[in-house]
């Protein structure tokens, strides 16, 4: 006995096999998600007035790149309607016009990957600097004319450096930190309303010096990993879409229906893999 | 083990298979046939159920006489586990909080949710609603193999420098990121080894809802369903939607241990009189509630099933229908429903505030109902039958009034202001073990003696599987009825000496309360003995059981029973079709005793 409608509906449920496959397991998506939103708000609510890095465990603001955010979006958004179009081609039969819409989703969502990267650097070649008297400053270390990544104060002291260099973040009226205590040489630049200076700290007034990771903040943990997470289902649509649109000719021609089954339903994982980001783009970028 | 081998000509599924006979990976380890997977599930989870007994017995050893070499074992665990776990073979604190974690995690994860779901499901469901297969077979695969390797990982963590996890199968933070130094430890493989077993788990759960929901046979209707099948699919639901959340909580925990985040350590943490260095503002309660957001829920995951079970086997051997059909399918999935949000009455005791407290309280009792109405129904079910008392049937009736005990008990710590005094005291470990044990527990043995003439096509001998049934039962009431007593007088359920410190000497002095480890270990013991007929049975009647004369040996109305035994690959040799309920016996009129499903009138 084959097993039953895996191609064809259902007639009283109305759906073959993997389309109730596919809702099930994003309904399991949802709550995973769901549980480190939650998360979010209960570490966000919970965390005392006042921001990072101003107050030690406060919740940052203001520390990711919104226009860079609000692109990555569009980018997504874009991939979830050419999806569409691939499916529809396929209805069409039509598939190299099905080919085209699905390079370009998966062009879309390595455009997407590639963006995060670059995020994920400036946010490993960013510091938090608290000075010995209380005062903290944040920027990005100015080496030999480049930040390195992950930085702590042993590998300054293994350096034999006796002053860091710092592109140093002024703090200004939207920009965080608001109310900080901020070392005497940056009063002046807060004056001037430029965005950075560089100055220079001696190592020996330097308490700690910390990159912007997961282990720095709490705000840096859920967002490390919620984005983490997010780019992983991503990088895992993006390579099943990848793999249809390059090796499915041989099923499709095969297969036809069961194809386009296929890719309706790795198109419902790709909308979820978008909505997750509608959702995390406010929470983590704008709030 | 024969099961599944034969192979139908005609019957292959998919065009992955050919027609012919597979080799041995294929048959046996690498199989997408829903029965073999059922078994693999099954030997592989009784392993584990056994391995779990034994760190139990190990460490009621150590409960009963502290401080003195655990005998037979203790030799071997000095020279497997180091000086550190086991020195002189007398059980170290550290190995006996290792062996709690491990003996909690191995019976709920590794044990009985896979008997129940991995193997009993695996095997019954296609076959009850009378299906060829799973819906997704390979995927049904990757469950297995995901689980054999998560539990892998469970197990290497013994032998690592450190030891197993030590902090409780609940692992609550701090405690879990702290306890131990070490970059790779205990905790961190426990919580790998939790992420494989929880996708393993997910994939099971998506696969048995769409094949219930897709794959029912001509005729298969809800209300036609057996109840094994029902409380399957709730059971499959509670997975599916509650363990998302303790997957996000392991990870955040295992970026805790090994990024050095602070999602479950709170500001101003102090461990060993020094402050760690990490950024704090972390909320340890977060992880109590992922947890226990999963664990509430997996406690019906760990029940539902085995209801299943028992009501199947209460329906055969009463020769009648079971009594309320509909009222326990309505009660299972308002089980269903509720296990969702109860799960804070496990967490009374974090200050979380008296209104927050009355409202899980409040659904706390809700959900009993449910519960009553099924046991309820599977009472009244025994009134007036001509019931046959074979060794599934007697642990099908034990079920009843242990898990009548086990629920019964329960209340008192649903309720706010008496939890407060009992909470974290062996009158819960009781409580819970009743569920489970003579709960779950017999429900798997009834299952086992009930469907392994369908998987070998031989029965089990009748007198050993009564000698391990009336052993079992008199012995698992020896370890945990004076349990209750124990919790009520105040004992701590954490003390790895078994209470000695506090109760030993000076104000508080109780050795009468002592004494009961004695007893409660020389059950557990016991208990162990009384195992063996089993295990000896399982194996011997596998070659040399009775041959079944029929494929209906029970004389059982459920599809599972008119496919050929063992049933082959693709199951059925004629499409079925239902025409009637599940549970249609002694119907007046009709010339036998019972109208299988697949009868036309």
């Amino acid at each position: 006995m084959e097993i039953p409608y895996t191609v064809k509906p259902r007639p009283d449920t109305g759906l073959y096999n993997a389309k109730v496959g596919i809702w099930l397991f994003l309904a399991s998506e949802v709550m995973l998600f769901g549980a480190f939103f939650s998360a979010y708000i209960l570490l966000r609510v919970g965390a005392p007035e006042g921001f990072w890095p101003d107050v030690a465990t406060g919740w940052p603001h203001g520390l990711l790149n919104i226009p860079i955010g609000t692109f990555n979006t569009a980018v997504l958004i874009a991939s979830s309607v050419t999806v569409v179009m691939a499916w529809a081609a396929l209805k069409e039969n039509n598939f190299p016009k099905f080919q085209k819409f699905m390079v370009f989703t998966v062009a879309c969502a390595l455009g997407f990957l590639t963006i995060k990267t670059f995020e994920y650097n400036e946010k490993f070649t960013h510091y938090v600097i608290r000075m010995k008297d209380g005062s903290a400053v944040t920027g990005h270390l100015n080496i030999d004319g480049h930040s390195p990544r992950f930085w702590s104060l042993k590998d300054v002291e293994e350096k034999k450096l006796e002053a860091l260099k710092v592109e140093v973040d002024i703090p200004n009226k939207f920009r965080f930190p608001v109310g900080m205590k901020i070392p005497e040489a940056v009063h002046e630049a807060h004056k001037s309303g430029k965005h950075h200076e560089e100055k220079e700290f001696k190592v020996a007034d330097i308490a700690s010096l910390k990159a912007f990771v997961p282990a720095t903040a709490t705000f840096f943990a859920i967002y490390f990993t919620m984005t983490f997470l997010h780019g992983l289902h991503v990088l895992a649509g993006a390579l099943v879409l990848a793999y249809f649109a390059f090796l499915g000719r041989k099923f499709w021609q095969q297969h036809p229906e069961q194809f386009t089954n296929r890719i309706e339903v790795a198109g419902l994982f790709w909308h979820f893999v978008d909505l997750v980001w509608i959702f995390l783009f406010p929470v983590v970028y704008l709030l | 083990m024969q099961t599944a081998t034969t192979h139908a000509p005609g019957h292959a599924h998919g065009d992955a298979h050919a027609h012919h006979e597979p080799g041995f990976w294929q048959k046996y380890i690498f199989s997408s046939d829903h029965k073999m997977i059922g078994i693999q599930y099954g030997i592989t989870s009784l392993l584990f159920l056994f391995f779990g007994f034994l760190l139990m017995l190990a460490m009621r050893y150590q409960l009963a006489h502290p401080g003195q070499p655990i005998p037979f074992v203790g030799g071997l665990m000095e020279k497997s586990l180091g000086d550190d776990m086991a020195k002189g073979g007398v059980m170290q604190a550290d190995l006996y909080n290792a062996f709690g974690a491990m003996h909690g995690t191995i019976m709920v994860f590794l044990a009985i949710v896979p008997l129940l779901f991995g193997a009993f499901g695996n095997y019954v469901t296609p076959l009850q609603i009378g299906a060829p297969d799973m819906a997704f077979p390979r995927l049904n695969m990757a469950s297995y193999h995901l689980f054999f390797w998560g539990g892998a990982v469970m197990l290497s963590s013994f032998f690592i420098p450190g030891g197993a996890a030590k902090s409780g199968w609940t692992s609550y933070s701090p405690l879990a990121t702290m306890a131990d130094s070490n970059f790779i430890n205990g905790q961190t493989l426990w919580l790998i080894g939790m992420v494989l077993l929880i996708t393993s788990s997910l994939l099971g759960a998506v696969n048995f809802i769409a094949t219930i929901i897709q794959l029912r046979a001509k005729g298969m209707s809800w209300m036609r369903l057996p109840f094994f099948v029902w409380a399957q699919f709730v059971t499959a639901f509670l997975l599916l939607l509650a363990f998302p959340p303790l997957e996000a909580a392991g990870l955040m925990q295992l970026a805790d241990n090994i990024l050095g985040t602070s999602f479950f350590l709170p500001t101003g943490l102090v461990v060993n009189g020094s402050q760690p260095d990490v950024s704090g503002g972390g909320s340890p309660l977060l992880w109590q509630h992922l947890f226990w957001f999963l664990a509430h829920p997996e406690v019906y995951v760990l029940i539902l099933p085995a209801m299943g079970i028992v009501a199947e086997i209460i329906a055969n051997n009463t020769r009648k229908p079971l009594w309320g059909y509909k009222s326990l399918v309505y009660a299972v999935l308002s089980i269903g429903f509720l296990a969702f949000i109860v799960w804070a009455h496990h967490m009374y005791l974090t200050g979380m505030g008296t209104k927050i407290a009355t409202f899980f309280q409040t659904t706390t009792m809700m959900i009993s109902i449910p519960s009553v109405i099924i046991l309820t129904a599977l009472f009244i079910s025994l009134w007036g039958g001509s019931i046959r008392f074979n060794t599934p049937m007697l642990f099908a009736l034990s079920f009843l009034p242990m898990f009548g005990i086990g629920g019964l008990t329960g209340l008192p710590l649903g309720f706010n202001a008496s939890d407060i005094y009992l909470h974290d005291s062996y009158y819960v470990i009781g409580h819970f073990h009743y569920v489970v044990a003579p709960g779950t527990i017999f429900g798997i043995f009834a299952g086992i003696y009930f469907w392994f003439p369908k998987a070998t096509g031989r029965m089990m001998n009748e007198t050993l599987g009564k000698i391990h049934w009336f052993g079992s039962l008199v012995c698992m009431n020896g370890v945990f009825m004076p349990m209750f007593i124990q919790g009520l007088r105040g004992m701590s359920r954490r003390m790895y000496d078994g209470g000695a410190t506090y109760f030993g000497s000076g104000v508080g002095a109780d050795p009468g309360i002592l004494r009961l480890n004695n007893a409660i270990t020389a059950a557990a013991i016991a208990l162990a003995v009384f195992q063996l007929p089993f295990i000896f049975n399982f194996f011997w009647s596998m070659w040399n059981g009775k041959k079944v004369e029929s494929d209906n040996p029970w004389d059982a109305t459920t599809f599972d029973w008119q496919t050929p035994t063992p049933p082959p690959h693709g199951n059925f040799d004629v499409e079925p079709v239902a025409h009637r309920g599940p549970y249609e016996y002694s119907v007046p009129g009709s010339k036998k005793d019972f109208t299988p499903q697949g009868q036309a009138s």
